[in-house]
């Protein structure tokens, strides 16, 4: 018998098998944490619990203790004797005690789930073929996995509403609804935007929104990541790709300083959704809407596929070439962006430095309103990895101001803008036509048919790298798709224009090696190896930087440093 | 006009103390009537004593709840949390929807005063903060009532503010209900009460005098069981004891129907009669050459005995017993040992006029439609049997339908979140069970000779 | 938006929020009175009933759905409600219920042509003793033979007048 462990855990036994578990947990996490699945539809980590889907029924049991010594009581073997409860148990509503004994798979709790499997596709429609959902389907897993294997039900099918709009983003099937609640909650609980709701009773119950009102917060598809079924799709999902077809990548969300985890589905390199990762330090399992539809930039019409010099196209060699040329030749001045991965930024201020410490930096600030929950109110992903790798040392504004000046007085011959559009942050067109721009950019602007060089900057989703976010985590993104063809890959583009500005600074175009060179640099990065940062990120500290005003409010998983003194 | 008619007789094997001035032609719902009667003295001895000491009482009485489950009152107020610090709250549930049941109904509608005075001192006991009765929406005399006599008893300071001069302050809502069934159930009331859809809570955590209303400890009685509290406490406790038998203590108010010639409601010491006394002596017996086919003991959720049969076992002191249906006594304790149970005290009794697999039709129909839908296997499970009953009545029965329907009933009970899984499934497990001959045989049965003879129950 | 209701409703309605400790607990008195007043809870007032407790429509919806007693749309001027559970069906619930509809030619759930009942069927009315049984509005009707069943007719006839048929409900 063992005393409960004084960090907090207690031990369980899982089909016989002793699992360390968290004091106070449920039994579906602990048997997953056991390595065994407990099926379920309507428990959610993140959510309330609800308890109605009833496919967690699972055997508990209890060592016996005799009521006046408190002895355990034994069997005949000498084994302590276990107390089973006579009837199933919900498994997301059980917390687990010192001791406890779970079956998850006994006669008795094979039949619970066969039983619930059944009763589930009783009313189901057969829509398989045309149902988003296959390949991800609970549904489909667990009747597979635990289902008797056939139906005895040969009555007349419930009719619901079907393939109705539920919102701008999502499409509700009623027939294919399981009832097990979980976007109810998620409105209600994490969204604060109580939209959907349960109509009629019984097996008529229907999943719905009052006429008149839709379900389009920003949080709206993620009803349709956690819908356990085809009922909840997405309209720019449905029908495009077969999910068994897609891979998966993880990736960030580039939309805020946030940095939602992300998982990005491609298919030979293709893009079709995205979807969010979870990570209980940042974002849970949720994402916004607006996070999910950057994927789209990949393909858009303005993309800059090619290098070119004078509008000219050129190959990567010469154009690299000449930007180096130009910036060598006269005063040259930089636009970083809060876009760039920290691996970029830092090769930027490498460039920089080359060109002499005294050339300026910028970068150009994008604010917009927090909704207090994962979109913060920088919408800049990577302010932090500049400060940290030494590009910036004070927040950026959102008008360049002091370059414009600058321009104006004719102290800029060269102008760098690394994935930001000049015009955008302040400078007109008509001042770029002044100074040499060399443009590092991933879509055409106003400006760019004024640039001298053009350079085909990747996108988020078509390299890898790190971005720090609002908390000083450093969080790694995977390379899902390649760039256009013609674009150099990874990091080259920085490093050959590096190299080419100083053959002595070269680094070896690969985030490992960058991250051992910033590591020697950076007190935060100090011992960190790009290889070693787990997939749910690494802290740094932000204390550098403790007394810049950043303009994030609270959120999910995010609470600002205490309020600075006015400066 | 009288809300609900007077009882012009009562059976002379009744012991009549709840109902013992209801059907009394010059007794009405006056607090003034209620008042001459003695009414409220037991309140006025209540407000005197330690809530501990009624509590006590109400424990040493035995007094099992009578709603339907037969739970010990006494100990589900000694659950009481009473270390949250957070307010408590009492509910009468006046519910009564049991198909069979009509007692509550007697009580409320012709001696309000017993079911606040009761609750008056339930309050005191468990202090209470604020009461509530959930009365059914089809009972609207019944509130208008309730509520009179509610605003009578403020008046004379029994209700409301500093009750009795004692300081303490409980008043009473009347809250009604919009009919549904599964606001019987004590937490589907009480997400009711809240303004919500009632869908009954998991238990654990949510049991009401821990989790309870607007997540405070709360009591929930039925309003026969409130109505005893106060003659435990012009009795005492050990005293009211001595009323019916061991473990089946008072008395109960129970409700013959059905194919009966005299149907109605009779008030019987717990334990002292049986259901052959109920059905022949007070009921009168079946109609004019009609046979027994079947008896449901205690409500519809209760499971079915089927004519004939007979019950065999040891009691819990270990004698044996050999009973047929009219053995069987009239307690908690007989209907379990004959694999049934007391309910709310219904006893429906269906002659053999009656097409029994109609009989379950018209059940599981009950069941489907009051089925919140909250969890999968009485959602789904309640409608499907519903489906294949109301098939085989019209005429398109298979043989394996009698083997499906238990396989169905078996898959619902035991994994429901709240006992309407195992009323929905009790009635098509034990139907079949019984009469497996009468499911099988529907198969081969032509429709419309099936139809010509049966009385309609679907 | 204000609610068509008359100012002693509104008042009762004000009174009823009070008497809760939660607000959202007058959801289904305040239902009630809309009914009462209208004869049934449109959209509109399931809105207006919303805002009063702090709720989402859908959150009312809900509720309004959930319950049978409570409806969107307006009824004949009578509610009949004929018990149909078993010792009512035992007893004649059925034939009792064929023949209320026959007497005003109407179906289930309907509004009858001369706007006079709408006969639906109600599960246990709690008064098996006496069956079967019927509720028409608030008054009870027990043991009801094929003569009183007429009788109630009879008198809902002469004491109700006829009115046109509200319009046929769309299915939203």
């Amino acid at each position: 018998m063992s005393e409960q462990q004084h960090n907090d855990t207690v031990t369980v036994f899982i089909d016989g098998q002793p699992a360390v578990v968290p004091a106070g947990c449920n039994v579906v996490d602990a048997a997953a944490l056991a390595g065994r699945e407990i099926p379920h539809y309507c428990y959610h980590p993140k959510l309330s619990v609800s308890g109605n889907c009833r496919m967690c029924l699972v055997e508990v049991g209890t060592p016996g203790r005799d009521r006046s010594t408190g002895e355990p009581l034994r069997d005949e073997d000498g084994g302590v004797q276990i107390l089973w409860i006579p009837k199933p148990v919900i498994a997301c509503a059980t917390a687990v005690v010192e001791g406890m004994h779970v079956r998850t798979d006994s006669e008795a709790v094979r039949s619970c789930r066969e039983g619930v499997m059944e009763f589930l596709l009783v009313n189901h429609p057969l829509d398989c073929p045309i149902c988003d959902q296959a390949g991800e389907c609970r549904l489909q897993e667990y009747a597979t996995d635990y289902g008797r294997g056939y139906s005895r039900f040969i009555e007349q099918k419930n009719v619901k509403p079907k393939r109705t709009r539920l919102g701008p983003r999502v499409i509700l099937d009623d027939e294919r609804c399981i009832l097990c609640s979980r976007c109810v909650r998620f409105c209600e609980e994490i969204a604060k935007d109580p939209v959907l709701g349960f109509t009629d009773r019984g097996s008529y119950t229907t999943l719905t929104a009052f006429p008149g009102r839709e379900l389009d917060n920003n949080y709206s598809l993620n009803t349709v990541d956690i819908c356990p079924v085809g009922a909840l799709t997405s309209t720019d999902f449905r029908f495009r790709m077969r999910v068994w077809f897609l891979k998966e990548t993880p990736s960030i969300d580039t939309e805020s300083s946030v940095g939602c985890n992300t998982l990005v589905a491609s298919r030979e390199g293709r893009i079709y959704r995205i979807t969010p990762r979870r990570n209980d330090a940042v974002n849970d399992t949720w994402m916004p809407d607006s996070g999910r539809v950057l994927y789209k930039q990949v393909d858009a019409d303005n993309r800059i596929a090619a290098c070119a010099i004078d509008g000219r196209p050129a190959g990567p060699d010469a154009a690299v070439a000449e930007a180096a040329r130009l910036l060598r030749a006269g005063r040259a001045a930089i636009i970083g962006s809060g876009r760039l991965s920290v691996e970029e930024q830092y090769l930027l201020r490498r460039i920089r430095d080359a060109l002499g410490a005294g050339t300026p930096a910028r970068l150009v600030a994008r604010h917009g309103e927090g909704d207090g929950l994962l979109l913060s109110a920088d919408r800049n992903p990577n302010t932090r990895g500049a400060l940290l790798t030494g590009l910036i040392n004070a927040l950026p504004s959102a008008e360049l101001a002091d370059l414009r000046a600058a321009i104006e007085a004719g102290e800029v011959d060269t102008l760098l803008a690394a994935g930001e559009d000049p015009a955008a942050a302040g400078i007109p067109c008509e001042l770029l036509k002044r100074v040499k721009l060399v443009y590092l950019g991933s879509h055409h602007d106003e400006c760019t048919q004024h640039a001298a060089v053009e350079l085909p900057l990747l996108t988020v989703f078509e390299k890898a790298g790190t971005f720090v976010n609002q908390q000083f985590r450093v969080q790694k993104f995977a390379q899902a798709a390649p760039g256009p063809a013609g674009t150099l890959p990874g990091l080259q583009l920085f490093t050959r224009l590096l190299q080419a500005l100083n053959p002595d600074a070269a680094v070896a175009p690969s985030p490992d090696a960058v991250w051992d060179a910033m590591a020697r640099e950076a007190p935060e990065f100090a011992g960190m190896r790009f290889a070693d940062i787990p997939p749910e990120g690494a802290l740094v500290s932000g204390a550098r930087f403790a007394g810049l005003p950043f303009v994030e409010g609270p959120g999910l998983h995010f609470e600002p440093a205490g309020k600075r003194e006015a400066r | 006009m009288l809300a609900v008619p007077k009882r012009t007789h009562i059976h002379p094997l009744e012991r009549r103390i709840l109902l013992k001035h209801a059907d009394d032609p010059q007794y009405d719902v006056s607090i003034d009537c209620y008042l001459r009667h003695g009414g409220y003295a037991e309140l006025r001895k209540a407000a005197a004593m330690p809530p501990e000491q009624i509590v006590q009482e109400v424990a040493d009485s035995e007094l099992r709840g009578r709603g339907g489950a037969g739970f010990p009152a006494g100990m589900k107020w000694k659950f009481l949390d009473r270390k949250s610090g957070k307010p408590v709250y009492l509910i009468c549930n006046a519910d009564e929807s049991e198909p069979g049941t009509f007692k509550d109904r007697q009580l409320i509608h012709k001696d309000p005063h017993q079911l606040i005075e009761g609750m008056m001192i339930t309050a005191f006991a468990i202090r209470a903060k604020l009461a509530f009765i959930y009365i059914r929406e089809e009972m609207p005399l019944g509130a208008r009532i309730l509520e009179a006599a509610i605003a009578e008893a403020r008046r004379h300071n029994l209700v409301g503010d500093d009750i009795l001069g004692t300081g303490f302050a409980c008043d009473i809502v009347v809250h009604r209900g919009a009919a549904a069934y599964i606001c019987g159930e004590e937490t589907g009331l009480i997400e009711s009460l809240e303004g919500k859809r009632a869908y009954p809570r998991i238990k654990p955590p949510y049991f009401p005098a821990a989790i309870g209303l607007y997540q405070c400890p709360t009591i929930v009685n039925n309003v026969e069981t409130l109505c005893n509290v106060k003659h435990i406490v012009a009795l005492g406790g050990k005293e009211f004891s001595r009323i019916g038998t061991p473990g089946n203590t008072g008395t109960r108010i129970w409700c013959l129907s059905g194919q009966v010639r005299n149907p109605g409601y009779f008030e019987l010491e717990g334990g002292r009669h049986t259901y052959g006394d109920l059905i022949y002596r007070m009921g009168g017996g079946l109609r004019e050459g009609r046979a027994l086919q079947a008896v449901i003991p205690g409500g519809t959720s209760a499971k079915v005995w089927r004519a004939g049969e007979r019950f065999t076992g040891k009691l819990r002191n270990g004698d044996p017993f050999n009973w047929g249906i009219e053995d069987v006594p009239l307690d908690f304790d007989g209907p379990m040992a004959a694999g049934s149970m007391s309910g709310s005290g219904a006893v429906i009794v269906i002659d053999d006029s009656a097409d029994i697999v109609e009989v379950l039709a018209n059940i599981n129909a009950f069941y489907a439609h009051e089925s919140c839908g909250q969890c999968t296997p009485c959602r789904e499970g309640s409608l499907w049997m519903r489906k294949i009953t109301s098939r085989m009545v019209g005429g398109a029965a298979r043989p394996e339908d009698a083997d499906l329907l238990a396989a169905i009933g078996d898959q619902i009970a035991g994994r429901t979140i709240c006992a309407h899984g195992e009323a929905c499934a009790w009635p098509t497990q034990s139907f079949v069970a019984k009469f497996r001959d009468k499911f099988t045989a529907k198969a081969g049965e032509d429709p419309e000779r099936a139809r010509s003879r049966s009385l309609r129950l679907v | 938006m204000a609610a068509d209701l008359p100012p002693e409703t509104l008042q009762a309605i004000d009174g009823l929020i009070a008497r809760y400790p939660q607000a959202r607990s007058a959801l289904m008195p305040i239902l009630h009175a809309i009914q009462k007043e209208q004869g049934c809870i449109s959209l509109e007032m399931q809105e207006w009933a919303a805002a009063q407790l702090g709720l989402t429509p859908i959150q009312v919806r809900e509720v309004v759905s959930f319950y049978p007693f409570y409806r969107e749309h307006p009824i004949g001027a009578r509610h009949i409600r004929v018990c149909r559970t078993l010792s009512c069906a035992l007893n004649g619930g059925y034939r009792v219920c064929d023949a209320f509809k026959s007497a005003f030619a109407t179906e289930l759930g309907e509004v009858s042509p001369d706007g006079r009942v709408t006969v639906e069927f109600a599960e246990c009315l709690a008064s098996c003793g006496t069956a079967p049984v019927a509720l028409v509005d608030d008054v009870l009707h027990e043991n009801l033979t094929d003569e009183q069943v007429a009788a109630i007719c009879e008198q809902i006839k002469r004491d109700t007048p006829a009115r046109p048929a509200p319009p046929a409900p769309d299915n939203a």
